[in-house]
C-alpha cells in the first residue's frame, strides 16, 4: 500500500485521501464516496433507500426523510466531482418495493441524477431485482481496470470494490469512544462504508472482515474535520 | 367533613391492642376522612406507620362487607383495592407485611401481587378472579389498562393507594401513572385515592395529583393529614482528628471510624452515592474486618438473588452492616437499624432526612445518623445539609409536566384497550395533574404521531398504527400494534442492561474464554463500552477483568489479586446538588465568621483561598485564571449542580474555541468546573475587559447550545429515551442486541435526520423540554448566567488556588468531557506512524 496523503484542500470542503488500489488511483471522499479519477467514475456503497418507509410498514414510523437526505449528499459529491459514471454497489433500495415507494420528490432528483451521467446500478441482497423505469443499467458486476465492483466481497484474494457489510471503526481512549464510518482497505481490494442516512454499521473487528483482510487493513475513518488512517492494532470491538 | 373517629372498629381494635399498639391520630383521622369517600394524601415520617394508615380503610370495608355478604362467595367481589408502589420489591415487601393482619384478624380477604416476574397463567387468573387487593407497579397498571378486560377488571375499584408518591411523582413514571389514574377514575367513577408521602416542600403539587383536574374535577385538591415529625433526629458530622484530602470521593480516610461505628452498633445503613463507590466501601471495610463482622453489599445491579439473600438476612438480624446505594432509599422496611451513615455529599436536605429515616422505624426515638464527608468541599456540603435539617427545611423537586413522550405512550395504550373519541380522551388526560395545562393542538399532535408519526412529509398515511373509523372513534389497527404497544410499555429506558457473568479463561489458549458462567449481577452497556479487554473494574465486592461481551452478556474473569481497578470507580453521582442546598454552601462560604465551626481543615483551606486568592461575595461568580504546567486554566465556581456544569462547560468550550484560546478540556464537578487551553486566557482576559462577561453571557444558551445540541451525546441519549417512550423505535429486550446491522436503527442517525428535515417534530420538543431539566439541566445554567451577571470576579494568579486543586485533582479521576472526537481519532491515528516509523 502506498503511504496516503492528503489532497489538495478545496475551500469549505474536507479534502479527499489519494492512495492506490490495486495499481489504480483512488480518492476516498469524506462523505463516503469513493472516486476512480481515471475512469472518470464514482463508486457508492449501499444507499439502503426508502429504509424509513420499510420500516415503517413494520410499526416503526421513523421520520420519512431519509430518501431525500441521502440524495441531497449524493447530489452534492456528484455535483462537486462531475464524473462521466456513477457505480451504485448495491443494496442501494432497502428493499424490493422501495423504488415504487419513492415520494414524487425524491424520485424526481433520482432521475436528475441518474439522467445527468452514466449510471450503473450493481445488485445487492436487498435488491436483487431493480426496475428499468428507475433509469441507468442494472448488473451483477463491474470491472474497471484491474478493479472489479461488486456488493458481496468475494472470498480469497481479488482485487475488487465492495460495500455490503457497513464498516465501522470504533477507538476507545482515556475512557472515551469513537465510532465512524470508514473505508477498509488493504491496498488490493476496498469495502466501502455505507452511503444511506438510516444505514447502520458493522465493527471493523467483526469476524466478517478477517477472511477478508487476511494482512490487516488500514480503516480510513471518516471523522468530523478530517479522514483519519488507523491501523487495525488501534480499533476495538464493540 | 369527616370526623375524627376515637376508635378503630373491631376486630382491628382487638388486634391493635393485643400487639399492644394504641391507633395513632392520623391512621384514625385518615380513616374517618377515607370512609367519608375522600381521597386524602398522608404526610409522614418514616416510621409513622404509613403503609399500614393507608390499608386500613380498605381492611376495614373489606372486613365489613366481609360480613354483611355473609358467606356469600368472597372471589367474586371483584377488585377492591388497588396498591401502586414505584419498586416491585416494595410491593412484594407490602404485600408480605399485609398477610400478618390478614392471618391474625382472619379476614377473609386476599392480597396478590402482580409484577413482571408474575407467572402467565396466574396473571390470567388475576384478571378473570383479582383478589381483593392487588400490588403492582406502574407499568403493570399500563398493562392492564391497555386490554380490553380493563372496564371489567376496574369498573368496580374501590380505592387506589399510591406508596412513595414523592418519588413518584418527578419522573416520568410518575406521569404515566397520572395517566393510568385518569383513566380508572373514568371506568369507576367514585374512586377514592390515597397517598402516602414522605415529608414534601410542597404538599398541594401531591394533592392535585391525587384527585381529577379542572372543570369535572373536585375542587382541585385532596383532603390531607399531616403527621408532624416525631423525635428531632440525633445526626452528625462524623469528623476525624486530621485533615480531609482536598479532592476524592471514596472517602478511604473515613473508613476506619465507620467500622468503629459499625461494631458499636446493631445494625448499621452505610448509604454512598454509586454503585462504585458503594463497591469499593464495601471491599475496604472487609479489607479491616478482622472480627469478621457481617457486612453485606446491597445496589440495584446486583443479582435478584443475592439481593433477596440480604434483605432476609437483615430482616432476621443476621446483618451488622449493609453498604448500600439508592435502591434502599425507599420505605422498605429493614427491621432494627439504629444508625444509617451516609457517605459522601448529601446533595439534597429531604434526601438526606429521607435515608436518615431509614433507621428506627419507630418515630417517637430520634433517629441516630452521621454524615461523612470525603473531601473538604464535602464537608461545606454536609455542614450545610445539617443546618437545614435543624431548620427542617425541604427541597423536595417539584412535580414535572407530563411529557409528550408518555402521553403518545399511554393514547396508544387507550386505543388497545377500547376505541376513544379524541375530545374525552382530551378532557380525561386533562384531569391528570401533570396534564392539566396540555392543549388541545399538542393533543391533536400526539395523536397525529401515534397514528403516522407526526410527520409534514404525509408520507405513512396507509402505514398508519391507529385510524379513525367513520363512527369518529380511534382504533387500533390490529393485533400487531396491539402487541408492539405490549412489548414497549413503559418508561424506564435507562440503557440496555447486561449480565456480568464470572467466566474463566480456556486453557492454553490465552485471551479466549469459556462464555458460560455465574451470573454476578448487570450493568448498563454504556459502561462496558468503555472498556476494552484487560480493563479491570470492581463489582459485587470483587476486583474483574474485562474479556469481552458476548450476547447478552459481559464475560469477566477474576482480576489477579494485586490489580488495582483500571476504570476508575467513581462515576459521579446520580443527583446533583440541589439548588438549595447550594445557596446554603454559597452562603457558608461568604461568611468567615461560620468557618471555625467547619473540622478537618476546611476553615484553614477556606482562610488559605481567602489570602491566595478570594472569596466571592453571595451572588458573584469568582473566575480564576493561572498557568501549570503548560497550561492555561480557567476555574469557575458556580455551585450549581454537576450537570449544569457540564452542559456550561460543553458551551464555554466552544466561546474559548472561538476566542482562539485552544481549549483542550475541562471537568466538572457538583461546585464549578475548570477548563484548560493551550493559550493565555488570562492575558486575553487583561487585554479585553469585556471578554469574561461576554464569555458567561446568557446568550450562550441561545445559537451556541443550538448548535451543540446538535452534536450532543446526552441529547442523543434523551431523544433516544424519548423515542422509545414514545414507541418511535423498539424497546431492545435483553438478548436482543446487536442481532445485525440491517435490523437495529441507531437512533443517532435518526435524530440527525429529523433535527434537519423537521426540527419541530413533537420528539424533538418533548426531548428538548427533557434537556431543559434532565441530563443537561439548562434551565438552572440559565438561572445562573443570569443571576451572576455583571456580577463576576475574575481573579487573575500565577498558580493555582486551594479551592482550585479540588478541581483540578478531579482530572483523570473524573470523565474530561469535551467534543473531542477527532482528537481520540488523531490519537490513534499517530500511533499508525509511530508503528510506521519504528
Amino acid at each position: 500500500m502506498t503511504a496516503s496523503r492528503a489532497a489538495v484542500p478545496q475551500a469549505g470542503r474536507i479534502a479527499p485521501v489519494e492512495l492506490t488500489i490495486a495499481g489504480q488511483a483512488c480518492l476516498l471522499d469524506h462523505s463516503g464516496v469513493l472516486v476512480l479519477p481515471d475512469a472518470g467514475t464514482l463508486v457508492v456503497a449501499d444507499l439502503h433507500l426508502e429504509k424509513g418507509s420499510s420500516l415503517a410498514r413494520r410499526g416503526s414510523l421513523l421520520p420519512p426523510y431519509d430518501t431525500g437526505a441521502t440524495l441531497a449528499r449524493l447530489a452534492e459529491v456528484v455535483a462537486h466531482y462531475r464524473p462521466a459514471r456513477v457505480v451504485a454497489l448495491g443494496d442501494s433500495f432497502h428493499d424490493r418495493g422501495g423504488p415504487e415507494r419513492l415520494a414524487e420528490l425524491d424520485r424526481a432528483a433520482l432521475r436528475r441524477l441518474t439522467g445527468g451521467c452514466d449510471w450503473t446500478w450493481v445488485v445487492g441482497n436487498h435488491d436483487p431485482v431493480l426496475p428499468p423505469a428507475i433509469g441507468g443499467e442494472v448488473v451483477e458486476e463491474v470491472a474497471i481496470g484491474s478493479l472489479v465492483l461488486r456488493h458481496h466481497p468475494a472470498a480469497g484474494p481479488v482485487r475488487e470494490l465492495a460495500g455490503h457489510l457497513h464498516p465501522v471503526a470504533r477507538v476507545v481512549m482515556h475512557g472515551r469512544g469513537v465510532r465512524a464510518r470508514a473505508f477498509l482497505t488493504d491496498g488490493g481490494r476496498c469495502v466501502l462504508p455505507a452511503f444511506g442516512a438510516y444505514a447502520g454499521g458493522l465493527n471493523a473487528c467483526d469476524a466478517a472482515f478477517a477472511p477478508l483482510f487476511p494482512a490487516g487493513f488500514t480503516a480510513h475513518v471518516l471523522g468530523r474535520s478530517r479522514i483519519f488512517a488507523l491501523s487495525r492494532g488501534v480499533l476495538c470491538g464493540d | 367533613m369527616a370526623r375524627p373517629l376515637r376508635r378503630l372498629p373491631e376486630p382491628f381494635a382487638a388486634w391493635f391492642a393485643a400487639r399492644g399498639w394504641a391507633p395513632r391520630a392520623h391512621q384514625l383521622d385518615l380513616l374517618a376522612k377515607a370512609q367519608a369517600g375522600r381521597s386524602v394524601l398522608l404526610v409522614a415520617p418514616t416510621g409513622a406507620g404509613k403503609t399500614l394508615a393507608g390499608f386500613l380503610p380498605s381492611l376495614v370495608e373489606l372486613a365489613g362487607a366481609e360480613r354483611s355478604a355473609n358467606g356469600r362467595a368472597v372471589a367474586q367481589r371483584g377488585l377492591h383495592t388497588l396498591y401502586i408502589s414505584p419498586l416491585k420489591a416494595l410491593a412484594v415487601d407490602v404485600a408480605r407485611n399485609l398477610e400478618t393482619p390478614v392471618r391474625e384478624m382472619d379476614l377473609a380477604i386476599t392480597v396478590e401481587t402482580r409484577t413482571g416476574d408474575t407467572p402467565p397463567h396466574k396473571r390470567k387468573r388475576q384478571v378473570e378472579r383479582p383478589p381483593d387487593i392487588l400490588m403492582t407497579t406502574p407499568e403493570q397498571l399500563a398493562l392492564l389498562l391497555a386490554s380490553r378486560s380493563a372496564a371489567d377488571l376496574f369498573g368496580g375499584l374501590r380505592r387506589v393507594v399510591l406508596d412513595e408518591l414523592h418519588a413518584l411523582v418527578t419522573s416520568k413514571r410518575g406521569d404515566l401513572l397520572s395517566l393510568g389514574l385518569a383513566r380508572l377514575q373514568a371506568l369507576a367513577p367514585g374512586l377514592a385515592t390515597i397517598g402516602l408521602s414522605a415529608t414534601v416542600r410542597e404538599p398541594d403539587a401531591l394533592r392535585r395529583y391525587l384527585v381529577p383536574q379542572g372543570e369535572k374535577g373536585s375542587g382541585g385538591l385532596s383532603d390531607l393529614v399531616i403527621v408532624e415529625g416525631g423525635a428531632a433526629p440525633d445526626i452528625r458530622l462524623l469528623t476525624l482528628p486530621r485533615d480531609l484530602p482536598l479532592a476524592g470521593h471514596m472517602g478511604s480516610l473515613m473508613l476506619p471510624a465507620i467500622y468503629d461505628l459499625i461494631r458499636e452498633h446493631k445494625t448499621t445503613l452505610v448509604f454512598t452515592n454509586t454503585r462504585f463507590q458503594a463497591e469499593y466501601t464495601f471491599q475496604e471495610l472487609w479489607r479491616m474486618n478482622e472480627e469478621t463482622l457481617p457486612i453485606a453489599i446491597h445496589h440495584g445491579s446486583l443479582d435478584v438473588e443475592q439481593r433477596r439473600r440480604v434483605e432476609a438476612a437483615m430482616t432476621a438480624g443476621k446483618l451488622k452492616a449493609v453498604v448500600c446505594t439508592a435502591t434502599l432509599d425507599l420505605g422498605i422496611d429493614w427491621g432494627d437499624v439504629d444508625l444509617v451513615i451516609n457517605l459522601g455529599a448529601p446533595k439534597g436536605a429531604s434526601r438526606i432526612m429521607q435515608r436518615i429515616g431509614r433507621a428506627n422505624h419507630r418515630m417517637d426515638e430520634p433517629s441516630k445518623a452521621y454524615l461523612a464527608p470525603t473531601n473538604r468541599f464535602e464537608i461545606l456540603e454536609c455542614t450545610a445539609a445539617l443546618d437545614a435539617v435543624e431548620a427542617a427545611a425541604q427541597d423536595t423537586p417539584d412535580p414535572r409536566r407530563g411529557g409528550l413522550d408518555v402521553l403518545a405512550q399511554h393514547v396508544l395504550g387507550m386505543a388497545c384497550a377500547d376505541p376513544f373519541a379524541m375530545e374525552a380522551l382530551y378532557e380525561e388526560v386533562r384531569s391528570a395533574a401533570p396534564y392539566a395545562d396540555l392543549t388541545w393542538e399538542d393533543f391533536e399532535q400526539v395523536v397525529d404521531f401515534v397514528a403516522t408519526g407526526g410527520y409534514a412529509l404525509r408520507a405513512y398515511e396507509r402505514f398508519a398504527k391507529i385510524l379513525r373509523g367513520t363512527d369518529g372513534l380511534w382504533r387500533v389497527r390490529d393485533g400487531r400494534v396491539a402487541q408492539q404497544y405490549r412489548l414497549n410499555a413503559g418508561t424506564i429506558v435507562g440503557g440496555t442492561m447486561l449480565k456480568v457473568r464470572l467466566v474463566r479463561q480456556m486453557r492454553g489458549k490465552p485471551g479466549a474464554v469459556v462464555p458460560r458462567g455465574r451470573v454476578l449481577g448487570e450493568v448498563e452497556e454504556g459502561f462496558c463500552e468503555m472498556m476494552v479487554a484487560g480493563d479491570s473494574f470492581v463489582f459485587a465486592g470483587e476486583v474483574l477483568r474485562f474479556e469481552t461481551i458476548f450476547e447478552d452478556s459481559v464475560l469477566v474473569t477474576r482480576a489477579a489479586a494485586a490489580d488495582d481497578p483500571s476504570i476508575p470507580s467513581y462515576a459521579g453521582s446520580k443527583f446533583p446538588l440541589s439548588t438549595f442546598l447550594a445557596e446554603r454552601v454559597r452562603g457558608l462560604l461568604a461568611e468567615p465568621a461560620e468557618w471555625d465551626r467547619l473540622p478537618m481543615g476546611a476553615g484553614p483551606w477556606l482562610r488559605h483561598q481567602q489570602q491566595r486568592s478570594l472569596i466571592p461575595a453571595p451572588g458573584e461568580l469568582l473566575v480564576e485564571t493561572f498557568p501549570r504546567e503548560k497550561r492555561f486554566y480557567l476555574v469557575a465556581y458556580a455551585f450549581e449542580g454537576r450537570l449544569a456544569h457540564q452542559t456550561l462547560g460543553m458551551l464555554l468550550t466552544r466561546r474559548l474555541e472561538r476566542a482562539r484560546l485552544r481549549p483542550l478540556g475541562f471537568v466538572a464537578n457538583d461546585y464549578g468546573i475548570a477548563a484548560w487551553c493551550l493559550r493565555d486566557i488570562g492575558a486575553h482576559a487583561a487585554e479585553n475587559p469585556a471578554f469574561l462577561d461576554d464569555l458567561f453571557g446568557e446568550d450562550m444558551l441561545g445559537d451556541d447550545l443550538e448548535t451543540w445540541l446538535d452534536e450532543s451525546a446526552m441529547m442523543k441519549r434523551t431523544f433516544r429515551d424519548c423515542a422509545v417512550i414514545a414507541g418511535l423505535i423498539d424497546r431492545r429486550h435483553p438478548g436482543e442486541r446487536k442481532t445485525g446491522r440491517q435490523v437495529t436503527i441507531s437512533t443517532d442517525l435518526v435524530y440527525d435526520v429529523l433535527r434537519r428535515h423537521q426540527p419541530d417534530h413533537l420528539l424533538l420538543r418533548a426531548a428538548r423540554a427533557d434537556a431543559a431539566t434532565g441530563l443537561l439541566d439548562v434551565r438552572r445554567l440559565g438561572q445562573m448566567l443570569g443571576r451572576i451577571r455583571g456580577r463576576i470576579r475574575h481573579k487573575p494568579l500565577d498558580r493555582v488556588s486551594p479551592l482550585a486543586i479540588s478541581l483540578i485533582l478531579e482530572i483523570g479521576r473524573e470523565r474530561v468531557f469535551g467534543e473531542a472526537a477527532d482528537e481520540i481519532l488523531g490519537e490513534a491515528e499517530a500511533m499508525l506512524i509511530e508503528e510506521a516509523t519504528a
